[in-house]
C-alpha cells in the first residue's frame, strides 16, 4: 500500500514542494489571473474556513465556556457568556470532588506505558523483519500482516479471557496497567510501518557495521537507532493519541476507579457529578492532547496523512 | 560513489571485503552436510541468538495478545462458560442461542443503519473539503488544523458533550436554536427515530477530519502534468475536478468506504455511552450485544459466537466489496 511508505522521501518531498512554491493543483496560476476564480476561490475559502470555525471550534469553545459555568448556566443558558460570573473554583473541584486529577494520572501512566511497550515491539520486530531477516522473518511477517486484517471485534472477548489468565504464566492482568499496555503493544500496523521504514534504509551501512564487528544489539543501538527518529515519532505520536482515546479496553480491564483513565472515569461518573464539574473535568482531559496537537500541528497532520489510510 | 567503483571494479575482488550471506549460514560449505550440533553452533556463531531475542518482544506480545486469544475465540465459541465454572463443549449450540435471540435481529437492523447512515452523511462530506483545501494556499495549513481538531478529543469526551448538546429540555442548546426558530424542542436521543442519527452525527463530526487529511494526502500527491495535460486541452476547472481528480482519487475512496464501513459495523462507544442502547433497544448495536452477553450475563461463550459470526460477516462483505470493486474500477 502505497500509504506505507518510509518517512523521508515523503518529508523530503514535501519540504521541496514548499520550496517550490509554483506548484500547481487543479486550479492553476492563469486560472488565478482570472477574476471570477479569484473571487470564487475566495468566497469558498471564507465560507470552509468559518464553518470549520463554527463547527469544529465551536464545541470546543462551548466546553471552555462550560467549564467554568455554573451547572444552572449550563443547563438554562446554554449560549450566553457566564451570566453568573466566571467558576474558576469549578477546575479545583474537579480535581479533587471528581477525582480527575487522578484519572489524569492514570491516563498519563497509560499513555507512557503503551508509547514504551509499542515502540520496543515495533522496533525490535520492524528491525528483525527488514534488517536481520532470518528465515523465519517471513513467517513471522506474514503472521503479523494476518492481524491486521481480522477485525478487533474477534479478539475481544477471548483477548479479555487471556488477559484473566495468562497461559503458562497463570497471572491475572486485570486491575493492572499491564493489561492496557502489552496488548496495544501487539499493533500489527506499528510493526508494519517500523519494518517498511527500515527496509528503505542503505543497507551497506548495517552491513559494513557487521563487518567491523558490531553485533546484533550494537547494530540496532548505534545505528538503526539514530537513524529512525522519524518513524519513532510518527510511531509515538499515533500511539499515544490511541491510548489517551481509548475506552471500551480500559473500562473491561480497569475496573477499580483508582486506576481509571480520564475517559473511562469521566464515563463512571457522568450519571451523577453535578453538570458544571463534569464540563470542568472534561475540559482537563481535552486541554492537554489539544494544547500538544497545536504545537506539533505538521507532524500530527502528517502522520495522520500518510498512517491513517490503513489504521481505519 | 564507493559502491558504483567497487561493482565497475568487479574483477579485483579479492580485496574487497568478502560479504558473508544474511543468514546465519557461514560461506563455502554449501555441499557438506552437518549434524544438528554443528548447524546449531553455527547458528549461534552467526547471531541467532541475538536475532531471536530481538524478536522476542514482538514473538511474546503478538502470541499472547494477538495470535493466541484469536485462536482461542475458536475454542470458546463452542465451549459453554462463565469463566468460574469447568467450561463444557457445546457443539454449535452458541451460535444457534444467538441466532435465536430476537435482539439479534434489532442489533443487525440497527447496526446496518448506523452503517448506512454514517455513509450517506459522513463520507462525501471529507472528500468534498479535501479537494476544497487542496486549492487553498496560505489557508491550507488553518483548515487541516481546525478540520482534524475534532479528532484529537477523546471519543468519550466527545459523545459526554454532545448528550450535553442533545437535552431534551427546551434549554438544551440545540433546542434552544430550535426554540429560537419556532420550532418544538426534540428529544433527539429520547425519540426512536431520532436516536440513531443524532449519534451519527456526532461520530460524522468527531471523524471526519481524519478521512478529510488522508484525502488531502491522497491530493498533494496526484501528477501535476496531468492537470497540466487536462488545461492544455482546454478542460475547466470543474472538469479537470471531474475527470482527474476524482479518478486519481478513487483508489482511497473505495478503500475509505471499505474501512469506514467495517468501522462502524463494530460501533460501540458512542451508543454505549450516548444511550445506553435505549429508548426501546433502538441504539443496541451488535458489539453492544457481544458486551451484554459476555460482561452482563456473564455467557462468554455466546458473546465469543457472535463476534465470530459478525468477524465472518465482515470478512465476506469486504470480499465481495473487493471482488465488485475490482471489476469496476478495471471496466
Amino acid at each position: 500500500m502505497t500509504t506505507l511508505t518510509p518517512v523521508p522521501p515523503r518529508a523530503r518531498r514535501s519540504a521541496t514542494r514548499a520550496a517550490d512554491s509554483e506548484e500547481r493543483s487543479n486550479v492553476s496560476t492563469l486560472d488565478r489571473s482570472r477574476r471570477t476564480v479569484r473571487v470564487t476561490t475566495r468566497v469558498l475559502t471564507v465560507l470552509l474556513v468559518v464553518a470549520l470555525c463554527v463547527v469544529a471550534l465551536g464545541p470546543l469553545l462551548w466546553l471552555f465556556k462550560a467549564a467554568l459555568s455554573t451547572s444552572q448556566d449550563i443547563l438554562r443558558e446554554p449560549f450566553a457568556w457566564w451570566p453568573s460570573g466566571i467558576q474558576w473554583q469549578n477546575l479545583p473541584d474537579a480535581w479533587s470532588q471528581i477525582h480527575v486529577g487522578q484519572y489524569l494520572l492514570n491516563t498519563v501512566w497509560v499513555a507512557a506505558g503503551c508509547w514504551f511497550f509499542g515502540l520496543l515491539v515495533a522496533l525490535t520486530g520492524g528491525y528483525g523483519i527488514a534488517v536481520l531477516r532470518p528465515r523465519y522473518a517471513r513467517v513471522v511477517n506474514g503472521a503479523v500482516l494476518a492481524t491486521l486484517f481480522i477485525p478487533g471485534v474477534v479478539s475481544l472477548i477471548s483477548l479479555y479471557v487471556t488477559v484473566l489468565d495468562v497461559p503458562l504464566l497463570g497471572v491475572n492482568l486485570v486491575n493492572t496497567f499491564w493489561a492496557v499496555w502489552l496488548p496495544s503493544a501487539a499493533s500489527a500496523f506499528n510493526v508494519l510501518l517500523v519494518a517498511r521504514f527500515f527496509a528503505g534504509l542503505p543497507r551497506d551501512v548495517f552491513e559494513a557495521a557487521r563487518i567491523d564487528g558490531a553485533g546484533v544489539f550494537r547494530v540496532f543501538w548505534s545505528i538503526v537507532l539514530p537513524m529512525s527518529r522519524p518513524v519513532i515519532g510518527v510511531v509515538s505520536l499515533l500511539t499515544i493519541v490511541a491510548s489517551w482515546k481509548e475506552f471500551l479496553w480500559p473500562l473491561l480491564v480497569l475496573p477499580s476507579p483508582d486506576l481509571q483513565p480520564l475517559s473511562v472515569g469521566l464515563y463512571r461518573v457522568s450519571d451523577t457529578a453535578p453538570t458544571n464539574l463534569l464540563m470542568a473535568g472534561m475540559f482537563i482531559s481535552v486541554v492537554i492532547p489539544v494544547v500538544l496537537f497545536l504545537v506539533f500541528q505538521r507532524q500530527f497532520l502528517r502522520s495522520a496523512g500518510q498512517a491513517g489510510a490503513v489504521k481505519g | 560513489m564507493r559502491e558504483n567503483t567497487l561493482t565497475v571494479t568487479a574483477p579485483p575482488a579479492a580485496d574487497a571485503p568478502p560479504t558473508p550471506p544474511r543468514d546465519a549460514e557461514p560461506p563455502g560449505r554449501g555441499g557438506r552436510r552437518r549434524s544438528p550440533a554443528a548447524a546449531l553452533l553455527s547458528w549461534v556463531r552467526g547471531g541467532g541468538v541475538g536475532t531471536l531475542v530481538m524478536f522476542l518482544p514482538l514473538l511474546l506480545t503478538f502470541g499472547y495478545f494477538a495470535w493466541w486469544p484469536i485462536a482461542k475465540s475458536l475454542i470458546l465459541a463452542f465451549q459453554r462458560t462463565d469463566l468460574i465454572t469447568e467450561p463444557t463443549w457445546v457443539g454449535l449450540s452458541n451460535f444457534e442461542r444467538v441466532l435465536a435471540d430476537p435482539l439479534l435481529w434489532t442489533a443487525l437492523g440497527n447496526t446496518a443503519w448506523f452503517a448506512v447512515l454514517a455513509l450517506v452523511i459522513g463520507f462525501p462530506l471529507p472528500v468534498l473539503m479535501a479537494v476544497v483545501m487542496a486549492e487553498l494556499r496560505r489557508t491550507r495549513q488553518i483548515t487541516s488544523v481546525l478540520a482534524y481538531l475534532p479528532v484529537i478529543i477523546p471519543p468519550v469526551v466527545s459523545v459526554l458533550l454532545w448528550k450535553q448538546f442533545y437535552e431534551p429540555s427546551d434549554t438544551g442548546l440545540f433546542n434552544s436554536v430550535l426554540t429560537r426558530l419556532g420550532i418544538e424542542p426534540v428529544g433527539w436521543l429520547q425519540e426512536p427515530a431520532l436516536a440513531i442519527p443524532s449519534i451519527v452525527v456526532q461520530s460524522t463530526w468527531a471523524s471526519a477530519g481524519t478521512a478529510t487529511i488522508i484525502y488531502l494526502a491522497a491530493l498533494m500527491s496526484i501528477r501535476t502534468e496531468l492537470y497540466d495535460a487536462a488545461e492544455v486541452d482546454g478542460a475547466s476547472i470543474l472538469q479537470r475536478t471531474w475527470h482527474v481528480t476524482l479518478p486519481q482519487l478513487r483508489g482511497v475512496i473505495l478503500l475509505m468506504l471499505l474501512l469506514q464501513l467495517i468501522g462502524t459495523m463494530q460501533v460501540f462507544t458512542e451508543p454505549f455511552v450516548m444511550t445506553g442502547g435505549g429508548p426501546e433497544n433502538r441504539t443496541v448495536t451488535l458489539l453492544m450485544l457481544v458486551y451484554n452477553y459476555a460482561f452482563l450475563s456473564g455467557d462468554f461463550g455466546k458473546a465469543t459466537a457472535l463476534s465470530l459470526l459478525l468477524a465472518v460477516g465482515l470478512g465476506l462483505l469486504s470480499a465481495v466489496y473487493l471482488r465488485l470493486t475490482r471489476k469496476w474500477s478495471e471496466s
